[in-house]
């Protein structure tokens, strides 16, 4: 039987080298974007999903309206159509309730397995695929670096741990988040960036959700940014002298060895 | 309905029968909060766990044994938890930010209607005794200071591994108490089969006080025996950056930065790694870093503590025989 899956992508700048604006705000606005690339393993192994079972990858991604760009990117590759959910009262939302508004559209969408990658480049939480499932209230596993077996039913993923791999066995519906590990990801044909233009990309607002206004938002959200700095470079170090390789060895272990290193 | 809970509680994870010692790292972060609040500190440890006693005598004033879990599963673990915490009570939960804590406090935060903060490199209280949360974003170029603003459930927090040093056995006698973990909540929808252990059980990047990395500037595959040399005499794990592991040199668990993993030891020797803002963002919060490279101009040589221009196939040979020495 064909099945159902969605991939979520977020469109983030594609620098991390941002300035905080006057307002206390990180400034994005004008710096070149794209999808975020750890979405790029999420998409490709939806799509090995789909050459293997059948069924359809619908593209899914919250936020303004410049995120249908990533939406139209993600069919390119593949996939076969987009849900942008846009609407000003999702603004300033945190990671849980942006979790509620996706988990709100993958069940509209009634997907029935969900991919997400790693974390993104800018607020790197890495909490959304485990924050959509509890939404959903479906199982979850992160760090998927192998989907061993997959069917209508359920999925053995292997997941990577800091001592080893853990193999677990999901029943679906699901939420994965895959690692980098996991596959290499296609580049995009022309046919497929012909077909991206003309895909359908699917509207939805909190209206069309079903969702509480006044659980939306920066007031909705339980968690607000109160502070935001830049990292300042660290200071100069000290570059180790010496005329041979062997002197600049022993001038670093007496530095080491000050600093009980060693 | 505002958090009516008191003190502070950290999760203990265990990994097939043993505590990590990430645990001990959250028990000092949790007594830096609970001391500001006049509360005190409850480990919560999934399952029966070599040395979790021991939480007792480091700061926790109550170890909460949760028993019957199995092995890690996101959704079992997490409703066991939420259990727990709807009984206890407590104001703050603190987690590690590794795969558990970005697989488990999500849930715990929808089950337990509660604000979360990842990935904290510090915590502090604000005028009301809220917490908050100091991170890193856009790569390690921004800190942000997020404020868990709980709602009826307890604020939660997951804290970067080695960001607070671990909490040393102080004579402290906390009292310790099995509770069967309930994880009803589940459904039995996830099933762990299996475990593989890694073919050379190395230390960890992640837990690890002293890491030395290779990179492209290696060459090739080879190059990882000098660093692997280098690193044993060190006592230290060794990571690698992602040209290495993109030709194929290491695994990719020994990956350091935003597409790897990211780290913060005491003391970071990069080997011919130039110093990528991808690398950059995993690592530059390491106490004291040390690089090694050809190019006295690269990010890496900049951002040094100590900074060693040379070739690294000269220069590591006569560390190693330069440590030995200094060892006796």
């Amino acid at each position: 039987m064909p099945i159902k899956i969605a991939v979520c992508v977020k469109r983030t700048p594609a620098s991390t080298s941002v300035a905080i604006d006057a307002a206390g705000k990180v400034q994005t606005k004008g710096l070149p974007h794209g999808i975020n690339p750890f979405d790029e393993y999420a998409v490709e192994e939806a799509l090995r999903l789909k050459e293997k079972l059948g069924g359809t990858v619908t593209v899914v991604s919250a936020g303004e309206a410049e995120a249908e760009e990533v939406i139209r990117a993600a069919i390119a590759l593949g996939c076969d159509d987009g849900v942008l959910l846009s609407d000003p009262a999702f603004a300033g939302s945190d990671g849980s309730v942006t979790a509620s508004v996706l988990a709100a559209a993958l069940r509209k969408a009634e997907a029935k397995l969900v991919l997400f990658g790693k974390e993104t480049t800018d607020g790197a939480s890495g909490q959304m695929p485990a924050f959509t499932a509890a939404w959903l209230d479906w199982p979850s596993v992160i760090g998927v670096r192998k989907v061993a077996a997959a069917s209508e039913g359920e999925l053995t993923v292997e997941r990577l741990m800091e001592d080893g791999v853990d193999t677990l066995t999901l029943s679906l519906p699901a939420v994965v988040g895959v690692i980098k590990e996991i596959n290499e990801p296609r580049l995009p044909s022309l046919k497929g960036k012909m077909a991206a233009k003309k895909a359908p990309v699917t509207k939805w607002t909190a209206a069309d959700l079903g969702l509480d206004a006044a659980k939306l938002g920066a007031a909705g959200s339980p968690t607000e940014v109160v502070g935001l700095e830049p990292v300042p470079a660290r200071p100069a170090g000290l570059v180790i002298a010496g005329a041979t390789p062997e002197e600049k060895a022993k001038a670093l272990v007496e530095k080491l060895k000050e600093a009980k290193f060693i | 309905m505002a958090n009516t809970g008191s003190g502070v509680w950290v999760v203990a994870e265990t990994r097939r029968g043993k505590l990590l010692p990430t645990a001990f790292e959250l028990v000092t972060a949790a007594k830096s909060i609970a001391s500001q609040r006049g509360e005190t500190v409850t480990a919560v440890v999934l399952g029966a766990a070599e040395g979790a006693e021991g939480l007792a005598s480091a700061g926790a004033a109550k170890v909460l044994l949760l028993e019957g879990l199995g092995e890690f599963a996101d959704d079992a673990c997490a409703a066991a938890i939420a259990a727990a915490a709807k009984a206890g009570a407590p104001r703050t939960i603190l987690l590690s930010s590794g795969v558990f804590g970005r697989s488990v406090a999500p849930r715990l935060a929808v089950a337990l209607n509660s604000g979360l903060g990842s990935d904290a490199v510090a915590l502090e209280l604000d005028a009301e005794k809220r917490l908050v949360v100091k991170r890193a974003a856009y790569a390690g170029n921004v800190t942000q200071k997020v404020l868990v603003k709980s709602q009826s459930g307890p604020e939660l927090a997951t804290v970067r591994p080695m960001a607070y040093p671990r909490s040393a056995v102080n004579g402290s006698h906390g009292t310790v108490e099995k509770v069967q973990g309930d994880v009803s909540a589940a459904k039995g929808r996830t099933r762990y089969a299996s475990f593989a252990a890694d073919a050379s059980p190395e230390l960890d990047i992640g837990a690890a006080e002293k890491i030395v990395s290779g990179g492209r500037g290696l060459g090739d595959p080879k190059g990882f025996e000098l660093i692997r040399a280098l690193a044993q005499a060190m006592g230290a794990a060794v990571g690698a950056s992602r040209a290495a592991v993109d030709s194929g040199w290491i695994p990719y668990k020994h990956q350091v930065g935003i597409t790897g993993r990211s780290v913060r030891p005491r003391l970071y020797m990069a080997c011919g790694i130039s110093g990528q803002i991808q690398h950059m963002g995993g690592m530059k919060s390491s106490d004291v870093i040390v690089a090694i490279n050809t190019d006295a101009d690269c990010p890496m040589m900049k951002a040094a503590n100590y900074a060693v221009q040379g070739d690294l196939y000269k220069v590591i040979p006569a560390l190693i025989d330069a440590i030995k020495q200094a060892r006796g």
